[in-house]
């Protein structure tokens, strides 16, 4: 199944589990939605459960917060992270701030999914990871599952959990495909949780979303020089599991964190900053970032491929670091 | 004809009802200027928006409501509590920052709340509570309830890209939804001219096909009655509608603001003449409801009222320190976060020893 299949069957199951689940944003209906995530299922729950919206990502995030605050379970869909920025208020000074702000009388049960990810010449407003925007952020619970299982599952317990989630899908994963949980076995993914996705004993990689595959087919490329490579996947930002990572890098003894965010405050900033303070006797080198190259995105397909961080660029981070410990030549 | 439907046609309040909405104008007038008062002995932190001047707007707008109806305001929200019944003591306690307040001490002066009585906040953000009432009314349509929400704004307000975003939501929804626009006739220290291309801002409601309506603020009753069709009208017939009730702040934005710079005393005396309060009170004379000794007694027992909610809210416990992160997620969540938390003990609980000479 793809990942886009396994949420289009996340999002199914859970609107007809509770009646009080229901979708909205743009062209999720009769368009099929933009990505088409949530295609088919407006002809089967109608316009009152997938409500299409106009383009007014302030207004309706700001619904979907005060549609929470009474009781109902909204899954708000915005096209792309892209276009969060023109409801940040109502993500960071609404929903995050309700539950403490009220002194825990109300809360506001809802879901942003939203794909972030570039890679198909999409330019400057377009090719953005902001995920770090909201990690940053206190009331807000972030995840960005790799795969389609953690997707499904993932999703799942978004829709059942009673705290604003951002939800980070991603352009490029929508058609990868994996295994998902059966039918009928209501299987989740809990927040928090990394997932040592790779085993290994020279160097960890750690990623989150898209960047995981590309961590992944590192580690295979490393085989060939005898390296053995352990990826960890955060799935969720936002509670962050540092103890996997922690306990991942004591064995390993060298880090890389990679992002295609920009590196600079980003997740990989936050990682390498816990990993020096817990694993400081440990690490054999400094933990080593990698994220999108620091420029708006151009459009030009040879501009767009220097600055994504794609695997070339990930990996020769890794034997840079790897080279400098002796392990394999620069 | 029923009761109600008389009393809106006569457009005039019951006797018994009558007296308790004054009472509820010099509750709020009272508790202001006790709440002004305790500021400025530095008894209450953070700012203080007084709603003085337009309690009409507050009492008349929000005594029509049904217990299934539900209110949001801005940050000039005490008014706005205390006309849904939330009980002094609790709101004068969270301006205090006490554990007893409305919102747990964790909200203060803006952020006042009731989920009991349906008032849902208490907002911060000029316009950003807009987008969340319309949400809640979508809710309550979802859920096929006779129940609307009132939603009430400042002038400055409708100037934010919320409340066109808003509006339009409310009305391509069919949403019940009623946008009280205050206008006190100023936005922290501009005017309405200054800052609306139309200043007649009940007006631009005709831009999302929204029935939109301008009443005298100051008069308890034209507000009572105007805002009690609409949401009847929101209920039952799920159509948004606008109604801006014409009023003054009397004191500065914030206590902190004495008011002066951008307007003239001739203009806040004129419309101190217009003082609600000592409107309806000498309207209810006239009509025999009310004596010059019944107002006083109305007002020396609202004194005691709040006179008693600041000793209650002053011997009251402050927050439970170790609740700091109590409320930032939902029950069960709470070790997970701080275990993350850098400035928890997050720090101190890994690898520190190890380097520390």
């Amino acid at each position: 199944m793809t990942y886009r299949e396994a949420l289009r069957r996340a999002l199914d199951e859970e609107l007809a589990r509770d009646p009080n689940v229901f979708l909205m944003g743009e062209e999720i209906g009769r368009f099929e939605g933009s990505y088409k995530v949530t295609a088919g299922l407006w002809a089967k729950y109608g316009g009152k459960r997938v409500r299409e919206t106009p383009i007014s990502e302030e207004g309706f995030v700001g619904a979907g917060v005060g549609a929470a605050m009474i009781g109902l379970r909204p899954v708000v869909e915005i096209m792309t992270i892209n276009f969060i920025v023109p409801a940040m208020d109502m993500v960071v000074n609404h929903a995050a701030k309700v539950r403490s702000m009220f002194g825990g009388k109300v809360g506001v049960p809802m879901v942003i999914r939203t794909p972030g990810g570039a890679g198909a010449q999409l330019t400057a407003q377009h090719s953005q990871s902001l995920e770090a925007w909201f990690a940053h952020v206190p009331g807000l619970k972030v995840v960005a599952p790799s795969n389609p299982w953690d997707a499904y599952g993932m999703l799942k317990t978004a829709i059942r959990d009673d705290d604003p989630v951002l939800f980070v899908e991603n352009l490029v994963l929508y058609n990868l495909t994996g295994e998902v949980p059966e039918e009928g076995t209501d299987i989740t993914v809990p927040f928090g949780l990394a997932n040592v996705v790779r085993e290994g004993t020279d160097l960890t990689i750690i990623a989150h979303s898209y960047t995981v595959r590309r961590a992944l087919n590192i580690a295979d490329r490393f085989l060939q020089d005898g390296i053995s490579v352990e990826v960890i996947d955060l799935r969720s930002l936002r509670p962050l599991d540092i103890d996997t990572c922690i306990a991942s890098v004591k064995k390993t003894t060298r880090a890389l964190v990679a992002e295609e965010g920009w590196a600079t405050f980003g997740i990989g900033a936050e990682i390498a900053a816990r990993l020096h303070r817990a694993c400081f006797d440990e690490l054999d080198a400094p933990v080593e970032r990698v994220g999108g190259a620091e420029a708006p995105m151009p459009y030009a397909k040879n501009l767009e491929l220097a600055a994504l961080a794609q695997e070339d660029k990930i990996g020769a981070a890794a034997r840079r670091l790897l080279a400098d410990c002796g392990l394999v030549d620069a | 004809m029923s009761k109600a439907e008389k009393a809106q046609e006569a457009r005039t309040l019951a006797p018994e009802h009558a007296l308790a909405v004054l009472r509820g104008m010099i509750l709020i007038r009272r508790f202001e200027e006790r709440a002004e008062e305790q500021y400025t002995r530095a008894r209450i932190g953070g700012y203080c928006h007084l709603a003085i001047g337009e309690e009409a707007s507050n009492v008349g707008a929000i005594d029509p409501l049904t217990d299934d109806d539900y209110v949001f305001t801005s940050y000039r929200d005490h008014g706005t509590a205390l006309a849904v019944g939330s009980p002094p003591a609790a709101v004068m306690a969270e301006l205090f920052g006490r554990a007893t307040g409305v919102a747990g001490g964790y909200g203060g002066s803006m952020h006042m709340l009731d989920v009991e009585r349906h008032f849902l906040g208490g907002w911060g953000i000029v316009g950003g509570h807009l987008p969340i009432a319309v949400g809640a009314a979508l809710a309550l349509d979802y859920r096929d309830e006779s129940a609307a929400v009132l939603c009430q704004l400042g002038d400055g307000a409708t100037n934010t890209g919320a409340f066109h975003e808003a509006l339009n939501l409310a009305e391509i929804w069919n949403l019940p939804i009623v946008f009280q626009v205050i206008n006190n006739q100023y936005g922290m220290g501009t005017n309405v001219e200054q800052a609306s291309a139309e200043p007649e801002i009940y007006k631009r409601a005709a831009a999302y096909r929204i029935h939109g309506e301008r009443v005298d603020g100051n008069d308890v009753e034209e507000v009572w009655f105007a805002t009690d069709r609409l949401m009847r009208r929101a209920r039952d017939e799920r159509k948004p509608a606008l109604i801006e009730t014409m009023t003054y702040r009397w004191r500065g934005h914030s206590v902190a603001d004495a008011g002066k710079v951008y307007r003239s005393p001739d203009e806040v005396e004129a419309w101190k003449e217009r003082d609600p309060i000592v409107r309806y009170a000498a309207i209810l004379m006239d009509r025999g409801v009310l004596d010059e000794e019944a107002l006083a007694a109305m007002r020396k027992d609202v004194a005691q009222e709040i006179s008693e909610a600041i000793s209650e809210a002053a011997s009251a416990p402050v927050p439970d320190p170790d609740g700091l992160y109590t409320h930032v997620y939902a029950p069960g969540w709470e070790e997970q976060f701080v275990h993350m938390d850098q400035a928890g003990p997050f720090g101190e609980r890994e690898g520190t020893k190890h380097w520390r000479k």
